[in-house]
């Protein structure tokens, strides 16, 4: 009798504690978040025309991150909690770790973010994945990452490829511009690009009536691969899909094709995690205090560090704690629910780690559409559209 | 003859009430105009209180937002967050005569009983500021969580609440020591205020979450948190913003947002009873003084869409400006 009462008080304190908001209180604790960059990373040059004029500026993600601490610490502060940003810069995969490892033993940290390009973050991961870590990828868009190479310390914020492939197709298909013609680069990541374009039109029912490899230069030997009326004429198509992850042939592309078609992927409409031209949703607010902070535009890297140091401040106000094992849990529990100036309700998938977010369609200074565009429909979630859905994920942590 | 007796003190007490409400309601002009702040177009559409057509429309700074009248309705000050300003309405004469310069990004605010001082909450600065409206001028700022918006001063006119939408914060301000006493944790994205009539609950809105968390005011922690269910809607398209409480602490009505409807809910057991279609992307709510009418800005759809409170049905739909933010009543 006396048990069974017990029992149902002991119910009755967890739907409470489930039901309201417990109020957090530390005693003046601090939560280091290590940011692992790479010496020199190339994708943050900045980027240059010709003969000294700037196209954009350009700067790395732990900018976003900065911001975030200070965001989160305004969170924390009331409740005697502070966040503070540990700063490692690596030249290759095995300085990387190493300096995770120092900051681990030195600092305490153990959630960290890695801004890498695919194959250093690839190195990284694998090498961290036994350790008692929180790894948050803000910058690798890599698909292997989310699928075979997965691994259950590893979160992704910035979108992968797979997930903006099906936000263009989805847009393709919303606009009934079917008929794609593909112009690739020379680069890895122009074929994964591809790669995945290709995955995404299948997936969505979009067709490729060509595929067309294109060089840089005026070669007239080449004019073939170098030439844009020759590159786009002789075939019928909606629409240009340009891989160029370069940048400087993709530029040249709008305008100069044979038919008077739009030119998406790489150049005009682009599939982004975030647009400095977004006005919808909050996300002024958010631009302007990134530009006070930087001086310039926030780029989709910004955004992913941003919000992967906002995910880990959410993560220690909810559960009340600084304890790793406490906020790696809440992490990627179905409660998480970020704001990331987006609209929806963000949180991590169970499967694959990946955070589901809205996606932009945006041009040089427009969002011309969010994706998950309204005709896509999932069965519980319709963020889930873009990018590996359970069903068809090959991730097995 | 108990009967009789019984009905006396029934008439009695209809009269009084009736004499009381006239009262209260001697201090408005009661034109019965309706003033809408449009985000997008920079000016306040007016209409007529009982045709609903358009009487004038008003230039303002940039981005009108929050609107609130003085204490005898002569004038409206109107937050304009891009001009970093609060304009003031003179409503006889339908046009911006004035303005308070020099305050951050304003969205949204209140003004105390006595007339003196406007609480303004400054989005984009993460501030409250305490404007002196005779002097024009700010005399103080109270630093809070990111990008406030909801500002509830008290009947008490002692302590101020400030809800910080990307912080996830309320906070409670000493009005006169102008320190922050209290912060309480709210779900995602807490937007706007409704307090009940008894002053003991403060509702607030928490868009991304989808809910509405109520705040016991004596100990400043959340109590329950209501969730809507409207059929058809997932609880990602539920975006709970703008709220309002009806005078005799009965019903409330809350603007879903996304889900483009206005939820009715019954404060006493805290559900939802009824759901009211309205136009796209609705914010601002207002109730008329009667009860009678509410008034709900489509920022989506251009317009507003009034409600008969009592049928709860939609009245009419009317074209106003470029995003409409919210809805004033001089009645």
């Amino acid at each position: 009798m006396i048990e069974r009462r017990a029992a149902a008080w002991i119910g009755a304190a967890l739907l409470l504690a489930v039901w309201t908001i417990a109020a957090p209180a530390f005693a003046g604790t601090t939560l280091r978040i290590g940011y692992l960059g790479l010496t020199d990373d190339p994708r943050y040059d900045d980027k240059w025309a010709y003969a000294g004029l700037l196209l954009s500026p350009g700067g790395r993600p732990d900018a976003g991150a900065e911001l975030g601490i200070d965001e989160i610490n305004l969170n924390g502060q009331p409740f005697g909690l502070e966040f503070a940003l540990e700063k490692a810069e690596a030249a290759d995969a095995a300085a990387m770790v190493a300096a995770a490892n120092s900051l681990k033993e030195l600092k305490g940290v153990q959630v960290f973010l890695i801004d890498a390009p695919d194959a250093v973050t690839a190195d990284v991961a694998k090498m961290l994945r036994d350790k008692p870590y929180v790894l948050l990828n803000v910058s690798a868009e890599s698909d292997e990452l989310r699928a075979g190479a997965c691994q259950g310390n590893l979160l992704h914020t910035i979108p992968s490829r797979a997930m903006r492939m099906d936000a263009l197709a989805e847009f393709l298909l919303a606009k009934k511009w079917r008929q794609v013609l593909v112009l690739q680069g020379p680069l890895r990541e122009d074929a994964a690009l591809t790669e995945a374009f290709q995955h995404s039109a299948a997936k969505f029912g979009a067709k490729i009536v060509e595929m067309r490899k294109f060089v840089l230069g005026n070669d007239p030997r080449a004019r073939d691969s170098d030439n844009l009326a020759l590159l786009t004429g002789g075939a019928d198509y909606d629409v240009v899909f340009v891989a160029d992850t370069d940048g400087e042939f993709g530029r040249y592309v709008p305008y100069a094709t044979q038919l008077p078609r739009p030119v998406v992927g790489t150049a005009g409409l682009a599939p982004v995690a975030w647009s400095w031209a977004f006005e919808r949703d909050g996300a002024p607010q958010l631009l302007r205090r990134f530009q006070r902070k930087t001086g310039r535009q926030m780029q989709s890297a910004d955004w992913a560090a941003w919000i992967a140091v906002r995910a880990l401040g959410e993560a220690a106000m909810r559960t009340a704690s600084a304890d790793f094992g406490k906020i790696a849990a809440y992490l990627k529990s179905p409660q998480l629910s970020l704001d990331g100036y987006k609209g929806a309700s963000l949180s991590f998938r169970p499967w694959d780690n990946q955070l589901r977010q809205p996606l932009m369609l945006a041009d040089s200074n427009w969002v011309v559409a969010t994706a998950p565009l309204p005709q896509f429909q999932h069965a519980t979630n319709n963020l889930d559209t873009l990018g590996f859905d359970k069903p068809e994920s090959k991730c097995h942590f | 003859m108990i009967l009789q007796a019984r009905f006396a003190t029934v008439s009695l007490v209809v009269l009084i009430a009736a004499l009381g409400f006239a009262a209260s309601n001697a201090a408005a002009k009661g034109t019965g105009r309706i003033f809408v702040s449009n985000e997008k177009g920079d000016v306040l559409t007016v209409l007529d209180g009982a045709t609903y057509e358009k009487v004038a429309s008003i230039k303002t700074g940039k981005r009108p937002r929050g609107m609130k009248f003085n204490a005898d309705q002569s004038k409206i000050y109107v937050a304009c967050g891009d001009s970093d300003r609060i304009d003031v309405i003179d409503v006889a004469k339908l046009a911006d005569v004035d303005h308070i310069s020099d305050v951050p990004d304003p969205e949204a605010f209140d003004i105390d009983t006595a007339g003196k001082h406007l609480l303004v909450s400054n989005e984009d600065a993460g501030g409250l500021s305490v404007i002196d409206i005779a002097a024009k001028k700010q005399v103080a700022t109270v630093k809070i969580g990111l990008e406030p918006e909801g500002v509830q001063l008290m009947p008490d006119q002692a302590t101020v609440y400030v809800a910080a939408e990307a912080s996830n914060l309320v906070s409670a301000v000493d009005v006169a020591s102008r320190k922050v006493t209290a912060t309480i944790l709210t779900d995602q994205r807490p937007r706007r205020f409704a307090l009940t009539p008894d002053a003991k609950q403060l509702w607030v809105s928490a868009e991304i979450a989808g809910m509405v968390d109520i705040i016991d005011v004596a100990s400043n922690k959340i109590v329950d948190r209501i969730k809507f269910e409207p059929k058809g809607f997932r609880q990602d398209e539920i975006a709970p913003v703008g709220l309002v409480i009806s005078a005799d602490g009965k019903t409330a009505f809350v603007t879903l947002g996304h889900a483009n409807h206005v939820a009715v809910i019954d404060v006493a057991s805290r559900k939802t009873r009824n759901f009211i279609l309205v136009g796209k992307r609705p914010w601002g709510i207002t109730l008329s003084r009667d009860g009678k009418r509410l008034f709900v800005a489509n920022g989506g759809s251009d317009d507003i869409t009034i409600v008969d409170a009592g049928s709860e049905k939609v009245i009419k739909s009317v074209a106003v400006g470029r995003y409409p933010y919210g809805v004033l009543i001089d009645d």
